[in-house]
């Protein structure tokens, strides 16, 4: 199976008291510098949608998000353009991607850390269902190379992987969750290592 | 761009029907050849365009970003897939629905494909369309497909061809109808798709069917083919035909269409539609794509004349079987409930009370009811298109339209279910009551994803919206009845001009900033089949039209006689009055800091570069184009005046100086000491604004000077209060294009 379009979601500490307003801004911002290394092109609105994209930072390779789907706020990388590279390199990458915009989140000053990942849990999509149906099969082939990238992204810690919902017109999904906390630049150095 | 591309075609071997499937092929054949520029970019254009596959805002490959125009660098680098749009820029996919009928599975592959190719969001839009937005053009093929494959087509979705045929969406249930128009916009549907002589239109056509003349859900009078159905009795048998109206449209000069014939038996609405289409194709305009839609060539003619050329090729056309083949078999359309019907329950929660109140409709058929899941500004989320289908699995047979008003309904709900659906709706997040009331405020995409777009309209909507939810439970009957609809150009594809309450988007310099406005549009009427459209009366900041939504349904409140309906209420107090109630806000506010009110809604950036440094004049700074200009807008609004006094000849001398005194503020900017002489004028902006392009919209080129042209050619005003109201129309829109040459003036980069 050739994976592309790797998502990856980290959760939101405190849902609840997160306003998406000023995401709108930082996300101009990010636009203005072009901070990431995708083109970035436009921010789309969507916080009048319950359960739904919320504020949308749209890029040509890439789409960066903070994201309520499922009643589940997080920040969500999309990986839209196809990558070079092994499976593994695709996952991190993804990966990589989203804990960077979390942590830029986090650092911006005007967001007053309202955006903080929880430090526990993540989600992680494939958005293409005719290469990874939302089935066993899929989880099979793909369970393994999730397991190596949650080996060194936790550094050897103990981590849970749960499988998505099971209806299979869903996108196949994994949620990853630990019991130690993770900041998002020990993620990023464990993934380093 | 997806990695699944390449196997789509192969996955859905033989669930695609064969003249669709190659259809797409060739599409796909089209898309290698003009990556390797083996097309011109015009054909392939017009080739993507009639897929559905539109382009998008800042496609040009260049966006301004708030401090400066950003070059968007692409990987496909400068390969276009039309004229300025280049192939990597994201675009709108738009997939007819005809009729808005949908099933589960269609509910669920649009969710499918809006996750995976777009933004996760479907939209709904006033024509019962759904579009996707930021699709990458090489997604296109596969997309195609899968909609295929659910038996959904993209095909002359855009273009020069027959739009989506749109059809009531209670029709068949409806309380108030004649007859079901179900099978019969079907099958005008089927038998116009693809039609030869619908392939060589000047400009679009879009068909309309609506069951009843007193409601508005079939907008026939605003359509190029409106059909509304009638019945007749012939030798003591009823038998069934429509009212067929030609000629309206909405568009920068909304047109109410004519009635081509009081009673069209169904057996001649295919040939007749034919015939229709074949005068559009012959003598339609082919050149000047602004007078190229059916309604020009209708009032240019006069119905009779027209009416006489299409019989006369009705005449002439050779006998087609489908003509009664397609209606005999669309006829056997039936909706038949899944569960026996019931009684509305009483309810026990305020909310749930309220959402029976504006949501549900009781059909014609005892026991069950209609029930209208509103969407905001019209979106969608996949897992909600998913969950409404599981819905209309669960309580109806997969029984579910979209609507004009940017709504799903769905049909044959027994009443007896309401408690159920209303509490798996409430799950899904789809149980906002409101529908089709003023908090269901209507609107096009906008600057958020249109290249015309000039304000915000989602982000004013979103705020209306908002607002007026919060007041909801409050609202007076009176005011929650009115209809609120936003564009965010003047192309009325937000409807504007068949609202209570109209805006579309425009700009204004204001203390040397350019400020996002919108045009405050009264008297429309929405009912009766968009019985009569609005006036333009003035232009106010973005940022103060919930003050004026304010304090004109406070004032209507407060006001109105006994029964009188928001329209006649504007039309009893003048706009003269209107504009009194209304006047201090069109001003900047004195504390020149409070940037939020020179930005657009949702939107930080600043609305526009160039001019826009601060100096220490900044608020007092009025050139003498601002005072013209100004003077050109009272003037317009003097014509109105007359407008409304019945003075139809002053009517029409006034719109026509509105636009001399607007072409000659930007001529004096050139040449200071320019006569009052008309023709003098005319002449130097002819030379100095038309012949060089100045004047020229970036995407309507030239097509506001020819108001002014054609206006001093027909200097002797005619007394016809049609006419009058069209010049007026047009000097606005020539007014506003004279606001932004000024603009373009003074600003070296183009956003």
């Amino acid at each position: 199976m050739d994976i592309q379009h790797v998502n990856v979601k980290l959760m939101v500490q405190n849902p609840e008291d997160a306003d998406l307003e000023p995401l709108i801004p930082v996300f101009h911002r990010w636009i203005q510098d072009q901070e990431c290394e995708e083109l970035l092109l436009d921010v789309a609105d969507y916080r009048h949608v319950p359960a739904g994209p919320g504020v949308v930072l749209i890029g040509h390779e890439a789409n960066y998000s903070v994201d309520n789907a499922d009643n589940r706020l997080g920040v969500r990388y999309n990986r839209k353009a196809l990558l070079d590279g092994n499976l593994q390199d695709r996952l991190e990458q993804a990966v990589r991607a989203a804990i960077g915009a979390c942590q830029r989140l986090e650092d911006d000053s005007t967001l007053n850390g309202s955006i903080r990942f929880n430090r526990r849990e993540m989600e992680m999509f494939i958005n293409d269902r005719l290469l990874a149906p939302n089935s066993n099969r899929t989880r099979e082939a793909l369970e393994p190379e999730i397991r190596a990238l949650c080996q060194r992204l936790f550094g050897g810690a103990e981590y849970f992987l749960g499988h998505g919902e099971s209806d299979p017109r869903k996108l196949f999904s994994v949620s990853i969750s630990t019991e130690k906390a993770f900041k998002p630049n020990e993620l990023l150095e464990n993934l380093l290592v | 761009m997806k990695a699944s591309n390449a196997f789509w075609a192969e996955q859905l071997a033989g669930q695609i029907p064969e003249g669709l499937a190659r259809e797409i092929e060739i599409f796909e054949t089209e898309l290698r050849l003009r990556r390797q520029g083996k097309i011109e970019e015009r054909v392939f254009a017009e080739t993507r365009l009639r897929r559905g596959a539109y382009g998008q805002r800042y496609d040009s490959g260049q966006r301004h970003d708030g401090k400066k125009v950003q070059k968007l660098l692409y990987p496909s680098g400068s390969l276009t897939k039309g004229p300025n749009t280049l192939w990597d820029a994201p675009g709108m996919q738009r997939i007819k629905i005809p009729g808005g009928g949908l099933n589960a599975r269609q509910l669920e592959t649009l969710a499918e494909l809006a996750e995976e190719y777009s933004d996760g969001i479907a939209h709904v839009t006033t024509r019962q369309d759904v579009q996707l937005h930021y699709v990458h053009i090489d997604d296109t093929p596969s997309l195609m497909r899968r909609l295929a494959a659910a038996e959904i087509t993209t095909r002359e979705a855009c273009g020069n061809s027959v739009r989506n045929v749109t059809a009531c969406p209670f029709a068949g249930v409806c309380q108030d109808e004649t007859f079901d128009v179900t099978p019969y916009s079907r099958a005008l549907s089927k038998f116009l798709l693809g039609h030869p002589d619908c392939q060589n239109f000047g400009r679009k056509f879009k068909p309309s069917f609506s069951g009843c003349s007193e409601h508005a859900c079939g907008l026939a009078n605003m359509h190029d083919l409106g059909l509304v159905a009638v019945e007749r009795t012939v030798d003591g048998v009823k038998k069934r035909g429509f009212q067929m109206y030609v000629g309206g449209g909405l568009g920068t000069v909304p047109y109410q269409a004519k009635l081509f014939d009081s009673f069209v038996p169904v057996e001649e609405l295919l040939p007749l539609a034919q015939a229709i289409a074949r005068v559009f194709a012959q003598y339609g305009e082919k050149k000047n794509r602004n007078r190229a839609r059916i309604k020009f060539l209708v009032n240019d003619l006069g119905i009779e004349k027209f009416r006489e050329l299409v019989l006369e090729e009705r005449k002439n056309l050779p006998p087609d079987p489908r003509w009664t083949e397609y209606v005999q078999t669309a006829e056997g359309f039936r909706e038949e409930p899944l569960s026996a019907g019931g009684t509305i329950p009483a309810g026990d929660s305020e909310d749930f009370r309220q959402w029976i109140r504006t949501n549900i409709r009781p059909q014609r058929q005892e026991g069950y009811a209609t029930v209208t899941v509103a969407l905001p500004l019209g979106d969608i989320t996949a897992q909600q298109l998913r969950d409404l289908a599981d819905i209309v699995r669960k309580y109806t047979n997969e029984t579910v339209r979209t609507a004009v008003e940017q709504n799903f309904v769905i049909r044959w709900v027994s009443c007896a279910d309401l408690s159920e659906i209303y509490r798996d709706l409430k799950a899904a997040g789809l149980s906002t009551a409101g529908a089709g009331t003023i908090v269901d405020v209507t609107t096009c995409p906008g600057t958020d994803t249109c290249k015309l777009g000039i304000s915000s309209s989602r982000g004013l909507a979103a705020e209306l919206r908002k607002r007026l939810a919060e007041q909801s439970f409050n609202l007076d009957a009176a005011v929650e009845n009115l209809h609120i609809k936003v564009s965010g150009c003047f192309n009325s594809c937000g409807q504007h001009h068949v609202a209570d309450l109209g805006f579309y988007g425009v700009s204004r310099k204001m203390a040397g900033y350019a400020v996002p406005h919108f045009q405050v549009v009264l008297g429309g009427e929405w009912e009766h089949n968009a019985g009569s459209y609005g006036l333009p009366m003035m232009a106010i900041p973005s940022k103060n039209i919930p003050e004026v939504v304010t304090r004109l349904t406070n004032r209507y409140l407060a006001a109105r006689k006994k029964g009188e309906s928001f329209r006649d209420f504007i039309k009893r107090i003048g706009k003269a009055e209107v504009k009194n109630l209304l006047e201090d806000l069109t001003r900047p506010p004195a504390e020149q800091s409070d940037r939020g009110f020179f930005r657009d809604w949702n939107d930080p950036r600043e609305y526009s570069l160039g001019d826009m440094g601060v100096g220490e004049c900044a608020g007092e700074v009025v050139s003498s184009v601002d005072f013209g200009l100004a003077a050109a807008e009272r003037q317009v609004f003097e014509a109105q005046l007359a407008l409304e006094a019945g003075d139809y000849h002053r009517a029409w001398q006034m719109g026509y100086q509105s636009m001399l005194q607007a072409a000659k503020s930007l001529v004096a900017a050139e040449l200071p000491g320019i006569s009052d002489d008309p023709e003098q004028i005319v002449q130097e902006f002819r030379t100095r604004f038309y012949e060089t392009q100045k004047f020229f919209d970036p995407f309507a080129g030239g097509k506001f000077a020819h108001y002014l042209f054609a206006a001093h050619r027909n200097v002797e005003a005619p007394r016809h209060p049609e006419k009058a109201r069209f010049l007026i129309e047009e000097a606005q829109l020539f007014i506003e294009a004279s606001h932004s040459c000024y603009y373009r003036m003074g600003t070296p980069v183009t956003v």
